[in-house]
């Protein structure tokens, strides 16, 4: 088993990555030593703390409780695919906006579980966003502003969203 | 937090996995979702020298009804189970149990199979599974076995699954249309597992007269377990608060209650009951 | 122009953490780069009796492997920085790695370098060890006691000081009306900031300077310790930490690990990373609190209070970390009297040695436990006399007419109008008609509390002399540097390090402010000592206060310079200039200007300055405070018990907070959530628990519980504004109120919503279980 590597090929932030890695190799070690993608952090052991969340396959996960292998034929976006500087993504946003972090180093993870949340419940109550805050840990903000980061994100994503449901809409009635 | 080194080999059957478990020697682990393995394994509490992935395996996928059954697919994900319409509608406690098992990131990689099969001991899922007397279909190189969830869960990640098994679905008996079916748990503050989960599916005839009612007790006792008291104590009777808590009171009496550094052997009985009444009273309230 | 201070203004320093492009230490990569992982003692306290590395050595990939033994006499040991005065204190030798005895679980035994992260972890599994085990010993009462466990040799007894203070006496106590006694634990805290430690050091042979990434809240501290251990003069050591994840004074400390990667470094002639996995942190970064308080409070049945003085016994763990002794002494004694006229105050401080992790500071250090102490003792005394517990501290708050005030322990509050705060918040709840509510609720089975908290703490440390005078290895003084470019940009460098408090922004906005340019052309530089002289880092809420003021200093010495050029160019007088909006104009000719950009380029060009005048624009300060400052406050909290199982719902959390004038609500706001939720975690949730053997039992994030989203509802804060007369903006400091108020007043709350059953108090965390048996025993003896 020693020295086995595996052949995994994963489409990251959109573009196909190939690479010969240890089985053992845990997606988010993929990302930050592999690929130069640090981004995505590290700040448990026990799939707690969600620092690490990426989207693989559009769903949250956390990508220190994935192997690499697991990814192979995937796609995963990381913080630097979810939106530019100078076109965020609604969440990156809504935590900008509504100073929904201090030292930064679980915002990556909460922003990208926030988008996982968003997708599934698009209009959620305060209380709906703090449970879905379960999986995600901050020691610096207390999380009301993170709760207030995603309530913006959620109305901006609505409004982005109205004027392609109407031509939808109307294209359903034609 | 770094895994020892494994080898690694997909199957694309049960039939190859089980050809790669024989030809490790035994030695090897399923790797389904890898939400109980890894971090046992990353905490090198568990070092298996080789991992079988099994995720690739269709005949390990799939929500069915099949006669009085349904038949859910061992890598079927905790999401799926809350969310899958037919289990939401025959099979409510599973969905709101798993809807309540770890987070939103977890309940996209962890399964049905999984959960099962490491039998944590404050696992949301067995409640449920031992509750309706669900079956766990296993395949093994002799033939397919199946086990009752009663019989399944042992211990503390300990079961009675054969060596050489595969998990490969767990089939659940459709409870009658009547019966509504709720888990309720207090969850540990910090890992969200129960430090008691309850998971009653229960309903009542015509008359108002419980005709069915299942409770499972999780997190409380080394095992989960089936509180046959508190059944009996509601079958055939009208289930009035005061009922209901004379039956939840029972709760404890079917499995040996253990304490921990967060929640004493007394203070986790009298929690069996709490929860067992809150769960209750959604179900019959 | 409206200024800039007072207003939300957006964090320059988001952008790139909000795209992940944020550098925090293990971001770091190099060409050639090593993994560091080490081996942690298993055991409490055992004597290392043999090593065998040998396997380990030839392991895949392993470059070196370093014992104890290998670093004797070649690196120097783990210095303690702070020494309070007349305490007897004992700083027994901490080498990096044990030599011969390990005196905690998670201990360093060994250090492995290896190729890859990877490999570095598998070769310390081939490390062999045989361990001789000791007895061990981890509660501080215990380690007092006769024939207990010795930690160290030279320590005998366990004793590491004995700081007394104060001038409460016997006979205060005999001729006190009332006097209310009570022991309180303040359990031992896991500070757990999200960013695990790390540190990467780069060794240039040719120019012979070390370069080191650390996750420090103190890089200047952090160069000035390291400088001595590893024997690298100061100009020659640079040490980087602009983005820290989180620190709470966990990452105020020199470490062993730290200071044994940049030892790799320099003898392998490579660069080497090493960051900590949780479970390590869990073992191997300070603990916060552990204190066992016996607190004795006297006053008058009229409600006036007399004396209060305080035996305090800290487990300071099996070292004496970096600040370690200030936390129970200095920083907890000096606040014992709070808010409130108390002429006798008096403190007794024993600080112990256990085999347990060391302690140090975490969040408010010291003025939590002495907060929590007070207004626990404050609504027991309010019980024991019948009077309400608001009514008890009105009486008694130091009026707003009477500052200056000096304490009886020997401090002067700088300002203070402590009423307003507690009215203002007591609006915000509508005290009366929740007591009336309360009652209602109460006869139908609900138990429903309000816990009230005054208080006032010790910030902005500190001036230099005082430091010196408690014992503060160090001056406490802060470092400015605003460098105007010829385009009338700014770069304003900083020495202090703030790791999420937002003063790239904050600081910006005083900047710009003082020099009338856009925020946006102010960029703040900290957190690297080959880019700032010298500073004392950001804890102790003396960023703003301390580095803010430095900074307004150095800002209006660029003003006064700038001043003269465009008097010069304006051909007037000095005098007859006025500067206002980023504009120096003439006094009665507004027409006749000159842009702060415009003497900016002037400056730099230099072909037309005043005489006496040199080119560039540029100013400096070395601010040294002349006092502490004092930021006050109410809180209060509406909590619900449930009473079949024990569980405290947080209903309201009303949070009116005094840090002087605010330069960023926002920003200010953020830093009161974010206290308030780990003050919570401490009353209700947070605990480290080891067992006899000294295991931690709590050393995960499955059993250590976290604050999460769930647990709270949406905090109601306001400030009122009363500026410190001595500080240059009148700021002073917000980074701690809320773990210093919120854990007395949720635990007051319970105790309110209880009180009824005669539940006099319960040993934190207020768990569910002991909650439900402090309402079963009421129950049982009412």
């Amino acid at each position: 088993m020693e020295g086995q590597k595996v052949a995994v090929r994963i489409t990251v932030n959109g573009t196909v990555r190939t690479a010969m890695v240890e089985p053992r190799t845990l997606l988010v070690h993929f990302l930050r030593d592999g690929l130069g993608l640090t981004g995505t952090h590290v700040g448990c052991d026990t799939s707690q703390c969600g620092a690490c969340t990426v989207l693989l396959n559009g769903e949250a996960v956390k990508s220190c409780t994935v192997l690499a292998v697991q990814a192979d034929g995937a796609e995963v976006t990381t913080v630097e695919g979810l939106g530019s500087l100078d076109a965020l993504h609604p969440v990156q946003a809504g935590f900008w906006e509504k100073h929904g972090l201090q030292c930064g180093f679980c915002t990556p993870g909460v922003m990208m579980a926030a988008v996982a949340l968003l997708k599934e419940n698009p209009n959620p109550t305060e209380e709906e966003i703090r449970e879905g805050l379960e999986g995600v840990l901050c020691r610096c903000t207390g999380y009301q502003n993170i709760v207030r980061a995603i309530q913006y994100a959620a109305k901006q994503l609505a409004s982005e969203a109205e004027p392609s449901e109407q031509v939808a809409a109307a294209g359903g009635d034609a | 937090m770094i895994p020892s080194a494994f080898a690694y080999e997909r199957a694309a059957s049960v039939k190859e996995a089980l050809e790669l478990w024989r030809a490790s020697g035994g030695s090897a682990k399923w790797l389904a979702g890898g939400h109980s393995l890894l971090p046992l394994m990353k905490l090198r509490l568990s070092a298996p020298p080789k991992l079988i992935d099994i995720s690739g395996i269709d005949e390990l996928r799939g929500v069915a009804r099949v006669g009085d059954r349904v038949v859910i697919g061992a890598l079927t994900t905790h999401r799926e189970l809350a969310t899958h319409p037919l289990i939401r509608e025959t099979l409510p406690a599973l969905s709101d149990a798993a809807r309540q098992v770890g987070d939103l990131q977890v309940r996209n990689r962890g399964t049905i199979g999984g959960n099962l099969a490491h039998a944590d001991t404050a696992s949301d899922l067995p409640a449920v599974a031992v509750s309706l007397g669900a079956e766990l279909l296993v395949a093994t190189p002799d033939g397919d076995v199946v086990l009752p969830a009663q019989e399944f869960f042992l211990g503390p990640l300990v079961t009675a699954m054969p060596e050489n098994g595969l998990l490969k679905a767990v089939s659940f008996p459709v409870p009658p249309g009547n019966a509504r079916g709720v888990y309720e748990k207090f969850p540990h503050p910090a890992s969200g597992y129960a430090v008691v989960g309850v998971a009653v599916t229960a309903g009542v005839d015509a008359q108002g007269v419980v005709d069915f009612v299942r409770v499972g007790v999780t997190g409380a006792a080394d095992a989960a377990y089936r509180a046959q008291a508190v059944e009996e104590a509601l079958l055939g009777r009208e289930p009035t608060p005061d009922a209901l808590r004379a039956a939840a009171a029972k709760a404890a009496d079917d499995g040996a209650i253990a304490g921990d550094a967060f929640a004493s052997e007394a203070y986790r009985r009298h929690l069996c009951t709490v929860v067992a009444e809150r769960a209750l009273r959604r179900a019959l309230g | 122009m409206a200024s800039v201070l007072g207003t939300a203004v957006k964090r320059r320093e988001d952008p790139r953490l909000i795209t992940g492009r944020g550098r925090y230490t293990d971001d770091v990569q190099l060409p050639g780069m090593l993994y560091a992982c080490i081996l942690r003692s298993p055991h409490a306290h055992a004597r290392i009796k043999r090593i065998d590395v040998s396997q380990a050595k030839a392991a895949p990939g392993v470059v070196a492997v370093f014992t104890g033994q290998d670093l004797v006499g070649r690196m120097g040991t783990i210095p303690t920085a702070w020494l309070p005065p007349d305490s007897g204190i004992r700083t027994t030798a901490h080498p990096a790695l044990a030599v011969d005895r390990v005196r905690y679980v998670g201990d360093g035994v060994a250090m492995v370098v290896a190729e890859d992260r990877y490999q570095a972890r598998d070769a310390v599994d081939l490390i062999r060890v045989e361990y001789e085990v000791l007895p061990a010993v981890v509660d501080q009462e215990e380690a007092l006691s006769e024939g207990a466990p010795q930690v160290h040799d030279d320590a005998p007894g366990n004793l590491a000081f004995h700081w007394k203070a104060g001038n409460a006496t016997d006979e205060v106590f005999a001729q006190a009306e009332v006097v209310v006694r009570q022991r309180f634990r303040q359990q031992r805290l896991i500070p757990n900031p999200m960013e695990p430690r790390s540190a990467v050091a780069d060794f240039n042979a040719s120019t012979g300077e070390l370069t080191m990434w650390l996750t420090s809240q103190n890089p200047h501290i952090h160069r000035l310790l390291l400088s001595g251990i590893l024997g690298i003069p100061e100009h020659k050591l640079r040490v980087v930490a602009v983005d820290v994840g989180g620190g709470f004074g966990a990452k105020i400390a020199c470490y062993p690990d730290e200071a044994l990667v940049g030892f790799a470094a320099l003898q392998l002639g490579r660069p080497v990373k090493w960051t900590e996995d949780r479970r390590e942190n869990f073992m191997a970064t300070t603990h916060g609190r552990d204190m066992i308080l016996d607190v004795e409070f006297a006053g008058r049945r009229d409600g006036t209070f007399t004396a209060i003085r305080v035996k305090n016994i800290a487990n300071m763990g099996a070292y004496l970390s970096t600040a370690a002794p200030g936390v129970p002494t200095i920083l907890f004694g000096l606040i014992v009297p709070g808010p409130y006229r108390i002429p006798y105050a008096g403190v007794d401080v024993r600080g112990v040695f256990t085999n347990t992790t060391p302690t140090d500071a975490y969040r408010g250090a010291g003025r939590p436990e002495a907060t929590y102490l007070l207004e626990r003792m404050v609504d027991l005394f309010a019980r024991e006399i019948g009077m309400d517990p608001v009514e008890v501290r009105r009486r008694n708050l130091i009026p707003a007419d009477a500052f200056p005030y000096n304490t009886a322990m020997g401090l002067q509050y700088d300002s203070g109008n402590y009423e307003e705060a507690l009215d203002k918040a007591l609006a915000m709840l509508g005290y009366e008609k929740f007591r009336e509510e309360q009652e209602k609720l109460r006869a139908e089975g609900r138990y429903l509390g309000v816990g009230v908290t005054t208080y006032v703490e010790i910030c902005g440390l500190g001036p230099s002399q005082v430091a010196g005078a408690v014992g503060f290895q160090g001056g406490l003084w802060e470092s400015a540097t605003v460098r105007v470019h010829p385009s009338g940009k700014v770069t304003a460098f900083t020495g202090t390090s703030p790791h999420g408090q937002g003063e790239e922004t904050t600081f910006a906005q005083i900047v710009s402010a003082k020099l009338g340019v856009p925020v946006e052309d102010v960029e703040v530089v900290h957190g690297d000592t080959h880019r700032i002289a010298m500073g004392w880092g950001t804890y102790g809420s003396r960023t703003t206060p301390v580095g803010g003021s430095a900074l307004a200093v150095a800002a209006d010495r660029v003003v006064e310079k700038a001043k003269k050029i465009a008097a010069h160019m304006l051909e007037v007088a000095e005098e007859d200039v006025v500067f206002a909006d980023g504009v120096f104009a003439v006094q009665g000719a507004p027409s006749r200007r000159a842009t702060f950009q415009e003497v900016a380029l002037q400056a730099y060009l230099a072909w037309n300055l005043p005489a006496g005048v040199e080119p560039a624009l540029e100013g400096s300060a070395f601010y040294d405070p002349t006092n502490f400052v004092y930021p006050f406050g109410t809180h209060i909290c509406v909590v619900e018990v449930l009473p079949d199982t024990g569980e405290v719902k947080i209903l309201r959390y009303i949070a009116v907070d005094d840090p002087g004038p605010v330069i960023n609500p926002m920003i200010a706001e953020g830093q009161v959530h974010g206290g308030i939720v780990q003050g919570i975690g401490q009353a209700l949730w947070e605990g480290a628990l080891y067992d006899e053997q000294g295991q931690l039992v709590s050393g995960t994030f499955m059993d250590y519980a976290m604050p999460k989203a769930r647990f709270f509802p949406a905090f109601e804060t306001a400030f009122t504004e009363t500026p410190s007369p001595h500080t240059p903006l009148g700021v002073k400091g917000i980074g701690e109120t809320g773990t210093i108020a919120a854990t007395p007043t949720v635990v007051n709350a319970v105790m309110d919503a209880l009180a009824h059953l005669g539940v006099r108090d319960i040993d934190m965390p207020l768990t569910p279980e002991r909650v439900w048996r402090a309402i079963r025993d009421g129950r049982d003896g009412a």
